[in-house]
């Protein structure tokens, strides 16, 4: 059984970046080290527009069925879009001064 | 230097000359007898938006909501008729909360096909009337007629639905709302439903929030490394002018518009490699929705009528915003107070459900983007109340640019104080 569609399948070294839940994703993020997420984003950003090719060949909405690989791809580019504030504009896991604050997504929609 | 037009009286400040330009009091915001007096004036007397009409999908789908600001909780539902309707969520019997599952803190939401109450069995309908008493024979003359639920007005424009809580609402929600909903008439909200919600508690008057989303003045310094470097230090060396202000007289609504979006930008080195890839970012994805018809846009938007638009941010008075993006999208932000320096802030950001994945992830990147600024606009206030709590400043100035900041101050205090008076004359004739 293979985790995600079988184009992507160098990716699935990340797999614990494979979460369904935002709040899974950010916890994560802020569980990680700059060079966890460095490496993460090193290898997978590279192949965004790969997974943007592929994903929408991937109809969503009323009739669809999203296969399990498809829908894993897609948590998985969630949480590349986390880890890039970190890489791309932060230096820093979290948000800077930020604190304490939570800003949780408590209704995610859903494909 | 200007980069925008301003009004011809010199400042959009000087276009309403019962605000003044004179620094303004905070005192609002850390005094907690104020706070109770704006229970009664603002929040019993305004319409409050409380949602959409896709939260209500079928018949007896209903949700509550507690509201701290007027000290109850609310059921509204849609009835077997299809109507929609607001009750005190509080049976008749001996008072006790009648929806809630689990925690009766704790808002609740679902479908029913009438009310039943967990003290003594007690039962409604959907449309309010008491149909069932326990032992009914060991009352003395009760009339089931004369104990339906408590109910509220409510009304609905443009599928958002609004409470009054006050015994006659000063006017009808339409009349309420002016011509901010008449220059939003038509805008396609209801294709609008693929919906990212999120809830935040801060540790801040609710008004502080409103003001920190109702002048974008701080954004080039605050928000400034949320852009690639180049961008952001021309951006803050530009400073932020907005395209046009306007208050809706005679109501206290009122509108910020803005340029940008850049969507997709001119030179793809002014934003963020994962923003390109996407082709999204804050004012969301680059490419309109599709099957969505945006070509003529309702007259309240874009009022300047400006070629670089971006975003146009309504003030529904008192506690709500819609932000509405050039690019087919808008939020909602709602502020609920739940003490003098808290308050529950909810955030809902509404797409045309997305066709295939790739729509959904670049959505994605627009929904994280947004929780990234409002991270640092929601902390910056927490240090703001509790420096406004020590006193040691009770004035501030305020800019041109920071107008709907004053004006909400303004007609916050401009309720509160008729509200004292009424009451003081009340006493005095000994009511
Ligand atoms: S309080 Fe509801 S039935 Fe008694
Ligand atoms: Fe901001």
């Amino acid at each position: 059984m293979s985790l995600l569609p079988s184009d992507f399948a160098d990716l699935e070294v990340f797999a614990d970046w494979i979460l369904p839940t935002e709040d899974e994703r950010y916890a994560k993020r802020l569980g990680s080290t700059m060079a966890e997420m460095q490496s993460f984003y090193d290898t997978a950003f590279p192949r965004l527009e790969a997974i943007m090719a592929h994903a929408e060949t991937v109809p969503i909405g009323d009739a669809a069925v999203v296969s399990d690989e498809d829908r894993n791809l897609a948590y998985l580019a969630f949480s590349l879009v986390t880890a890039s504030f970190p890489v791309e504009a932060w230096k820093q896991p979290h948000v800077p001064d930020s604190g304490a604050a939570a800003f949780p997504l408590v209704s995610e929609p859903g494909f | 230097m200007a980069h925008f037009t301003k009004p011809a009286e010199g400042s959009w400040t000087e276009l309403y000359p019962h605000l003044g330009t004179a620094p303004v009091s905070y005192q609002d915001s850390i005094d907690p007898e104020w706070f109770e007096d704006e229970r009664e004036a603002v929040f019993k007397r305004s319409w409050l938006n409380l949602g959409r009409v896709e939260q209500l999908p079928r018949k007896g789908s209903y949700f509550t909501r507690e509201l701290d600001a007027a000290r109850t909780s609310l059921i509204i539902v849609r009835g077997a008729d299809d109507e929609i309707r607001a009750f005190h969520n509080i049976c008749r019997h001996r008072g006790n909360k009648l929806a809630w599952t689990d925690y009766p803190n704790e808002e609740d939401k679902g479908t029913c096909r009438q009310f039943a109450c967990k003290y003594h069995g007690w039962r409604y309908d959907l449309e309010g009337e008491l149909t069932f008493v326990q032992q009914e024979g060991e009352f003395f003359d009760l009339d089931k007629s004369d104990y339906g639920l408590v109910p509220v007005h409510l009304d609905v424009w443009e599928g958002f639905i609004f409470v009054n809580l006050a015994d006659e609402p000063e006017q009808p929600l339409r009349e309420f709302l002016g011509d901010l909903a008449t220059g939003l008439d038509g805008y396609p909200f209801g294709e609008m439903t693929y919906c990212y919600e999120y809830v935040a508690d801060v540790g801040a008057n609710w008004k502080l929030f409103i003001d920190a989303f109702a002048e974008f003045y701080h954004a080039p310094i605050l928000h400034m490394r949320q852009s690639v470097a180049e961008e952001a230090s021309k951006l803050a060396g530009v400073g932020f002018e907005a395209l046009h202000y306007e208050i809706y007289e005679p109501t206290a609504h009122s509108v910020v518009s803005s340029w940008g979006g850049m969507s997709p930008p001119a030179d793809p080195s002014m934003v963020k490699p994962i923003e390109n890839v996407l082709r999204s970012g804050l004012f969301g994805p680059w490419d309109k929705p599709e099957g969505i018809d945006l070509s003529t846009l309702p007259a309240g938007l874009n009022p300047a009528e400006h070629r670089a638009w971006g975003t146009d941010s309504f003030q529904v008075y008192p506690n709500m915003v819609i932000l509405i993006w050039e690019p087919g999208w808008y939020l909602t932000y709602h502020y609920w107070p739940t003490a003098m320096n808290r308050h529950r802030f909810e955030a809902r950001l509404y797409f045309a459900e997305p066709k295939n994945l790739a729509e959904r992830i670049s959505q994605e990147l627009a929904a994280v983007t947004f929780k990234e600024f409002a991270l640092q606009d929601g902390n910056t206030l927490e240090a703001t109340q509790t420096m406004l709590e020590s006193g040691v400043v009770r004035e501030f100035p305020l800019c041109d640019q920071e107008l709907l900041v004053r004006h909400l101050h303004h007609t916050v205090r401009e309720q509160v104080n008729d509200y004292r008076a009424e009451r003081d004359v009340a006493v005095a004739v000994g009511r």
